[in-house]
């Protein structure tokens, strides 16, 4: 029972994350029919805004301690953050500290401008061209944006802890009736899991209750029309472009901690994202949240030795084997509406 | 000639004459030279070239024509590796039956794919597709290489020990793959003033069959069978209101296709006796496509242009360091040199890839129709000019399909 | 006009060529060199000699590669007499003067192995056919390391391994032109259970997550056996996907288990993650059999503890070199590294450069480049100076035996460089194996005939 509990706690936050990221990409295929291979990308660029303000933060200046050496036998330099200096050691180091969720507010003006630049900048001139022009424009795209963020940041991953307070595992088993140290579960894994439900959250009540929403839901289901009523979809797609780069890159930012970043994590979600889409059904943002939960539930239970042992290696595969039964029993995934990207 | 037109008679031959001339058309620079660095007159290379532009053409053949874009098409590639390896481990280095299996195991195992995977079409197909291609590289990687059932080797990739039976295998043959004898690694090298050119017997065999891969293809570009398949792009839904049953025929390019791919995954192995788990990796099904795009989907010769682009960078600009770099701007005063090495230096060596991702980007953005529509405009350039003074050639037809 | 055949048989069509050569029109002229002339593949023509530096230089590996990269360029240096000379200055061969290889200036070329064994054979392979590479240099995985070495071998050339730790690189996959400075799975587990045995107790209960490829395998099997005859009882082994980033649905059962150290063979990314997620689930403040919960990392690098950051304090694990080595060599290596790049060297790097020079000085006390004579001074060769004391590159496997250093994360490092701390240099006998032992391939494992090609 308590493995049970915990795998499908696992399954929760590994699914927040599958969910977010395929939530921001069914918003760019629902809104504007692209394919958007630089998905990852923006997830990952989300990710090093953490870890840019975590640098920027602790930028420091040095000074020499001559009464130690460094592995030369100079005098060794010791870096002194700057906000040490300026706010005492306490307040300094707890800004630091602070760094990750500091970045959240980073990095949605960032991640919506970053959006916005791609859309206007590159994507806008690619509605009217076939999906594989679509797919080589934003492959190579991805693949610019993390050589950039290699040559600045290099191939090894950055450790971005959570700050002290939210580190460390809590003791549900104990809440629940269960022995002490057996259900335990990290507090920032917890976290993640309600973030990406706030956002889950946020997107739909914004497409459901807002006028602009309204507007935008009616041009993906009818953009010519929408059109002709006089409305300029073309700007409002442009910003829903930028706020399914701002959900990729808040999930990006907040996973941080749960795994050190490096440059090329976004090509590591990118297959499953879109796994996690079609499996969902294309265009379908219900889907995309339901079918990104149910794998990461599926994929925990896949992985304990109870299942690797009945049938091993399923834990290698089972993403792609739930994929392939799911479409192979409904034809447009879970939940996707008919005609969408079936040319 | 052969059934062709005299249009893709041309085309044949001039492919024909290319393959046969790259030991000496890719050296254009005398090895001493700092331009050396940009030969890629060596087997190796050429061999790639040949084989992946294979690999390239039989995946046009399925999505260039069809238009069903497969994302899995390097599971086959892989099997067809495995294969043969498998093929030299159990009867001997010949590499003709290694090859011939290599194709049969491919055509079966797409066979049971496409079966399944074109039973939906558009991105579900892609996904289906990349699905089945996951799973076998995951398995290849680690579950069908544990100590008990050990039929792929992992990681390390599937190669060939000393203790194997090989049972045809005698003394006097080579102890590399061999054609009747004649090793696919030898190499007649000829100098010329400050030229070196290798002459690679591997490397002639693959030209050869690239040559067949590349006849066949146009036929079958042409062929009925070929309009069906493009009738199935343009509108699978009428014609399946006129009572045609279009999947025999998607099937069929299905099959063809991954009987090209596991031709190339034979022919890696016959060139190099190891079949490694990478090659069925999403990232190199992704790379076939990336391949078809660049040149021309759906052209006759895009997809060998294509792969040969992407080889070239991925071996000739990831081996450029700063050595070299200071090497060719060293006629240049110290500051020039040293700052024109810092700007280069990010695009090359280990910073390839990023080259690459550029110049996708720029051809998609400017070339919609590939590397065959800049060949094509250049030409056009030209056709203009000639045309004032009266004459010229006639556009490409063919070339002219759309790029979906 | 020449002819140059990389196989060993390959000879029968040396008739063929040689008609071929007479037909030829007399326009084909240049530098004449046949088989008989050198008598091996890419005999250096000229004043220079060259070599080929293969490693990552994309991909997750690309920062390693990276200083591997650093420490063959500054080896180079050293060879031609540049710089401060290094490890030449405590090397206790003194066969190398600084003047290159048997007086012809050291070249080199670079590629990019991608982690991946195909490209890294591709690009091997241009070196070889392009480049005249006369050995092979460098790597950052076991699965790569055989791969190349297996090619190396068959076109016959010598090949310095880099970074890779598995047992078969040496074992069942050793090879006759193969050479391994680094140390291997089997070591890591002799060096480590002593020590382990004695911070812990010899009733421990292990649980192994080991990553699902040849090299977690066989780190898995050593560390289960050597743990195992100090007392200690396995609970679980469990096999963790390559592609995995988040290990949490394998941790979460560790507590549970009844296990009360947790083993975590991965390399890399995968150990990054996997250490990281394991701290957070806080196992290391966990008491479990009345024992305080411990995890081990068997093969530790510099990278990863820098991409794991605090969460090694505490966490032993083992390494083939540490920048902290007190010795002549170590002192000497770390000084010209340090001085000319402004950071510490990293323990592949170590590898990587004493492969080098080891390779340079094999050919000087040969007085030939050619591999069979390389490959027959290098075995059996007893050196020091080159950083882990004194070394001996035993002549049945082509591995090197030299102690081992079993290394603890640092509970208050001082800077980014002394992460690690040494705990104990595990003296060499106690690594030490017979050629044949079970887990190295047994007695069928054979290195093979020494092939020098053309």
């Amino acid at each position: 029972m308590d493995a049970f509990i915990l795998q499908i706690l696992n399954g929760l936050d590994k699914g927040s994350a599958y969910a977010l990221i395929a939530l921001g990409l069914t918003l760019i295929f629902g809104t504007l029919g692209v394919v958007n291979f630089a998905h990852g990308a923006l997830f990952m660029i989300g990710a090093f805004c953490a870890v840019f303000l975590q640098r920027i933060l602790s930028l420091s200046f040095l000074t020499v301690d001559e009464t130690r050496t460094d592995f030369l036998g100079n005098p060794m330099k010791v870096e002194t953050p700057y906000v040490v200096d300026w706010f005492g050691p306490e307040l300094g180091n707890a800004i630091i500290d602070w760094s990750v969720p500091l970045a959240i507010l980073f990095a949605i003006p960032v991640m919506v401008f970053v959006g916005f630049v791609m859309e206007r900048g590159l994507i806008k001139h690619f509605y009217k061209r076939p999906h594989a022009d679509q797919i080589l424009v934003t492959f190579g795209l991805a693949i610019v944006l993390q050589e950039i963020i290699k040559y600045f940041y290099g191939a090894n991953p950055i450790p971005t802890p959570a700050p002290r307070a939210l580190a460390g595992a809590f003791d549900i088993g104990t809440v629940i009736g269960f022995d002490a140290n057996t259900i335990i579960y990290p507090y920032w894994r917890m976290i993640y899991f309600a973030f990406s439900l706030i956002i889950i959250g946020g997107v739909f009540g914004f497409l459901r209750y807002t006028t602009f929403g309204m507007v935008v839901r009616a041009g993906m289901a009818d953009r010519e029309t929408v059109g002709m009523l006089g409305i300029d979809i073309d700007r409002r797609f442009t910003l829903m472009f930028g706020i399914a780069a701002a959900v990729a890159g808040l999930a990006g930012v907040m996973y941080t901690p749960i795994n050190p970043p490096n440059y090329h994590m976004g090509m590591d979600f990118l297959v499953l994202s879109f796994v996690v889409v079609v499996v969902g059904g294309m265009g379908s943002l219900p889907g995309a949240v339901l079918a990104g939960f149910l794998l990461g539930i599926l994929e925990s239970f896949a992985s304990t030795s109870w299942a690797t042992s009945a049938l091993p290696g399923i834990n290698q595969i089972i993403i792609y084997l739930v994929a392939i039964i799911v479409l192979l029993t409904r034809p447009r995934g879970l939940m996707g509406r008919k005609g969408v990207m079936e040319e | 000639m052969l059934g062709l037109s005299s249009k893709d008679t041309a085309l044949l031959i001039i492919v024909a004459l290319l393959a046969l001339l790259a030991p000496v058309l890719l050296n254009p620079f005398p090895e001493a030279s700092a331009m050396a660095q940009f030969n890629a007159g060596y087997p190796d290379l050429m061999q790639r070239f040949v084989i992946y532009g294979i690999f390239a053409i039989g995946f046009n053949i399925l999505f260039g024509l069809t238009g069903y874009l497969s994302f899995g098409h390097a599971a086959f590639l892989g099997v067809g590796s495995y294969a043969a390896v498998w093929m030299f481990k159990l009867l001997s280095y010949n590499v003709v039956p290694a090859i011939l299996l290599s194709v049969v195991v491919a055509g079966l195992f797409s066979v049971l794919i496409g079966y399944i995977s074109l039973r939906r079409s558009g991105i579900y197909f892609s996904i289906l597709t990349l699905a089945f291609a996951q799973m076998s590289f995951a398995l290849a990687y680690s579950v069908l290489s544990n100590p008990k059932f050990n039929l792929t080797n992992g990681e390390t990739g599937l190669q060939v020990y000393t203790d194997d039976p090989q049972i045809f295998h005698r003394a006097g043959l080579p102890d590399l793959p061999h054609f009747f004898g004649l090793s696919m690694r030898s190499t007649y090298t000829v100098d010329m003033g400050g030229w070196s050119f290798d002459f690679n017997a591997g490397y002639y065999l693959c030209a050869i069959i690239l040559l067949v891969a590349f006849y066949m293809s146009i036929r079958i570009f042409n062929s009925p069978f070929g309009i069906m398949l493009r009738a199935i792009k343009s509108n699978q839904q009428r014609l399946n209101y006129t009572g045609l049953n279009s999947r025999p025929y998607t099937l069929a390019a299905f099959v063809i296709s991954g009987m090209y791919a596991g031709l190339a995954g034979g022919l890696l192995a016959a060139m190099d006796p190891l079949a490694g788990a990478e090659r069925m990796q999403w990232t190199a099904s992704g790379e076939v496509v990336l391949m078809t795009i660049l040149g021309g989907a759906g052209t006759l010769i895009g997809p060998i242009l294509g792969a040969g682009f992407i080889k070239y960078f991925e071996n000739i600009f990831s081996k450029i360091n700063d050595n070299v770099l200071h090497q060719w701007f060293s006629f240049m005063p110290d500051g020039a040199e040293d700052f024109l090495v810092a700007i280069v230096h990010p695009f090359v060596g280990k910073g390839w890839h990023l080259t690459l991702g550029i110049l996708f980007m720029l051809v998609v953005i400017f070339l919609p129709g590939g590397l065959v529509e800049g060949g094509q405009r250049i030409g056009r350039f030209v056709f203009r000019r000639n045309n004032r003074k009266g004459g010229g050639l006639e556009p490409d037809a063919k070339a002219k399909q759309p790029a979906e | 006009m020449s002819k140059n055949i990389l196989t060993r048989r390959g000879l029968m069509r040396t008739g063929a060529a040689a008609g071929a050569g007479l037909a030829m029109p007399t326009i084909f002229t240049g530098q004449v060199w046949s088989a008989a002339h050198s008598g091996y593949t890419n005999a250096p023509q000229g004043s220079t000699v060259t070599l080929g530096f293969n490693v990552p230089q994309t991909g997750p590996y690309a920062d390693e590669g990276a200083d591997e990269l650093l420490a063959q360029q500054l080896a180079v240096e050293h060879l031609n007499g540049e710089g401060d000379g290094g490890c030449l200055n405590t090397f206790s061969s003194k066969a190398l003067k600084g003047n290159g290889i048997l007086g012809k200036k050291v070249q080199y070329v670079t590629g990019d192995t991608q982690t991946k064994s195909d490209a890294a054979r591709a690009s091997a392979k241009s070196m070889i056919e392009k480049d005249g590479a006369i050995m092979i240099n460098g790597g950052s995985s076991s699965g790569v390391a055989v791969a190349v070495q297996g090619l190396c071998q068959e076109a016959g050339v010598i090949f310095m391994a880099g970074l890779t730790h598995a047992n078969d690189t040496t074992g069942k996959d050793r090879k006759a032109n193969g050479f391994r400075h680094f140390f291997n799975a089997y070591m890591s587990g002799a060096a480590l259970a002593p020590v382990l045995a004695k911070e812990m107790g010899s009733d421990r209960r292990a649980y192994h997550l080991t990553a699902d490829y040849n090299w977690g395998w066989t780190q898995e099997e050593s560390i289960v056996a050597s743990t195992e005859a100090l007392g200690w009882e396995t609970v679980n082994t469990v096999k963790t996907p390559l592609a995995s980033t988040d290990f949490s649905s394998y941790i979460t059962p560790v507590l549970n288990s009844g296990a009360d150290v947790l083993v975590l063979n991965h390399y890399g990314g995968n150990m990054v993650n996997s250490l990281s997620n394991a701290i957070q689930f806080d196992l290391l403040s966990k008491q479990v059999n009345g024992k305080d919960f411990k995890i081990v990392v068997p093969l530790y690098s510099e990278l990863m503890a820098a991409g794991a950051g605090e969460n090694i304090k505490g966490v032993l694990g083992s390494m083939n070199y540490n920048w902290q080595l007190d010795n002549e060599g170590s002192k000497q290596f770390v000084k010209s590294f340090g001085e000319k790049y402004g950071k510490p060297p990293s323990n592949s790097a170590q590898t990587c450069y004493a492969q080098v020079l080891l390779y340079a000085d094999a050919c000087e006390r040969a007085g030939t480049f050619n591999p069979c004579g390389v490959a027959e001074a290098l075995e059996g060769f007893e050196f020091d100076g080159l950083g882990n004391g004194k070394t001996l590159y035993r002549a049945e496997d082509h591995q090197c035996f030299k102690d081992v250093l079993v290394v603890r994360g640092a509970e208050n490092p001082t800077s980014a460089y002394d992460t690690l701390e040494i705990v104990e240099i595990t003296p060499v006998d106690q690594v030490m194996y017979a050629p044949d032992h079970p887990m190295f391939g047994g007695a069928e494992a054979k290195l093979g005939e020494c092939n020098p090609g053309a």
